[in-house]
């Protein structure tokens, strides 16, 4: 079996007294997608950010890959940048940066926004140029941190769909933080609840790509999940 | 355009009719046309533009010195809390002192000559860019600084491409601000020692009860401080091609 993309073995997470994530284990294999569940202060993001290398761990041990980014919940542009610019933003200079940006550009369809500044984006424009600055870097691990959750609910479903296709073209593994339900349903290979700092529900999903919202074993998954996190459906 | 002249020419047509009508007398203040004579005599006579000159490199080599200073201590303290630590308080101390007061004291160190007049400038004009640099920087959106730095931005290219740039409106406020009080600054140096430049011409026409010279004068640094303040406007148009999408008006 290949090494997995993302092993966290025994982490302890602490502010002050608190301890956010407490000796929790969690692995993503290669090119899978994984989604996280948990409600607000359940220390989602928190160990997102340990996976970026932006919080460090009061215990245990993280391994990554080399290669990791993100999409956070805003798109982050630098309003001083073009938009291509704002693509390949740390990336050596290079004569084929540009050629490199507009090709990341063409996958999430804004190729002829290239040359325009982020201010004069949309919030559903701007987070897709925050997913071509992700994807130019051939990532290894892509981590979403509710990168949908900003957005209307038409422009959210437009880009559930995106990211779908663009992770089943790049195979990256993949790590999205939500507290949406369904949303992690239609779109991970398995689902993560996290509960009082650990793992509290493993759960894999088998449905046929590409999915869509409803139907018997979608809503039995979903009702699983929502009953894990202290919500009870009424039958 | 049209709409800002309004006022400006409202002012000289009252101007004009107050003292052709005697309401106010010369003595108390110059007519326009008046005005005009003694500006055209000392343009043709007395090398005005030579006193221009001179007031204007004074106010630019104490604009350059005391905001340069102001911007590269600004840029310190807002990207480093030791730095801040440091200055910042004193430096805030400082700004309270009234900068008229060191022109006495800088008369004795470095005499009355150019250095004296471009010192007080310039220590006028470090205040108030300091203050709108380092604020500037430090307001700088940390979640962008973040992403910016996950995406692989460090250090000295961090700074250039991304704090800098978006920390630019607070820095061009501040040398608006600067840029305006390097006038005010000159007009008290020149008044106080001068033997060349418009504060000069101003002491001259005040001993010799000339009241067209004094006017032409007071006109003159006028239009120095509006157009200290239009070259600003031009730079926040050139460096700032981004902001016109962003900002309100």
């Amino acid at each position: 079996m290949e090494t997995p993309a993302v092993i966290v073995r025994g982490v302890t997470k602490t502010f002050g007294v608190r301890d956010v994530l407490s000796d929790l284990d969690l692995t993503v294999g290669r090119g899978e997608f994984v989604a996280l569940l948990g409600a607000s202060g359940s220390g989602k993001t928190t160990l997102l950010r340990i996976l970026l290398g932006l919080e460090t761990v009061s215990q245990g041990d993280v391994f990554v890959p080399e290669v990791r980014t993100t999409v956070f919940q805003e798109p982050r542009l630098v309003a001083s940048m073009k938009v291509w610019r704002n693509v390949v933003i740390g990336q050596p200079r290079q004569l084929s940066s540009r050629g490199r940006a507009v090709a990341a550009l063409r996958e999430v369809a804004l190729e002829g926004h290239a040359d325009v500044w982020p201010g004069t984006l949309s919030g559903g424009e701007a987070q897709r140029v925050a997913l071509a600055r992700a994807l130019v870097r051939e990532p290894q691990l892509l981590l979403l941190d509710e990168p949908f959750a900003a957005l209307d609910a038409l422009t959210r479903l437009k880009m559930q769909a995106l990211v779908a296709d663009l992770c089943a073209r790049h195979r990256p593994g993949v790590l999205l933080v939500t507290h949406d339900v369904e949303e992690a349903v239609l779109l991970a290979d398995r689902v993560f609840v996290l509960k009082e700092g650990r793992i509290s529900l493993n759960l894999e999903v088998n449905l046929p790509r590409p999915r869509r919202a409803g139907g018997e074993e979608f809503d039995a998954l979903r009702d699983l999940l929502l009953g894990e996190l202290g919500v009870q459906q009424p039958h | 355009m049209a709409l800002r002249a309004l006022l400006p020419a409202a002012i000289v047509f009252l101007w004009w009719g107050l003292t052709g009508s005697g309401v106010i007398r010369g003595v108390d203040l110059a007519s326009p046309t008046s005005t005009w004579h003694a500006f055209t005599y000392l343009l043709m006579h007395q090398d005005l533009l030579g006193d221009i000159g001179i007031s204007a490199r004074r106010a630019v080599l104490g604009l350059l010195i005391g905001g340069g200073l102001g911007l590269v201590l600004g840029l310190i303290v807002g990207l480093f809390a030791l730095a801040e630590e440091i200055f910042d308080s004193s430096l805030q101390m400082f700004r309270t002192l009234p900068y008229p007061a060191f022109i006495f004291l800088f008369i004795v160190w470095f005499g009355i000559g150019e250095k004296a007049k471009v010192i007080l400038i310039a220590l006028a004009c470090l205040t108030p860019m300091y203050l709108n640099v380092s604020n500037g920087v430090r307001n700088v959106d940390r979640r962008i600084v973040e992403a910016a730095r996950t995406f692989g931005l460090r250090g000295w290219r961090l700074v250039r491409q991304v704090v800098f740039p978006l920390a630019l409106p607070s820095i061009l406020n501040g040398l608006r601000f600067a840029a305006g009080i390097s006038v005010v600054a000159l007009v008290f140096a020149e008044t106080i020692a001068a033997s060349q430049g418009i504060g000069y011409l101003v002491t001259q026409a005040a001993t010799f009860d000339n009241m067209p010279d004094l006017v032409v004068c007071i006109i003159i640094y006028a239009i120095l401080g509006i157009g200290a303040d239009v070259l600003v406007r031009i730079l926040e148009r050139v460096t700032m091609p981004w902001r016109r999408h962003l900002a309100v008006r």
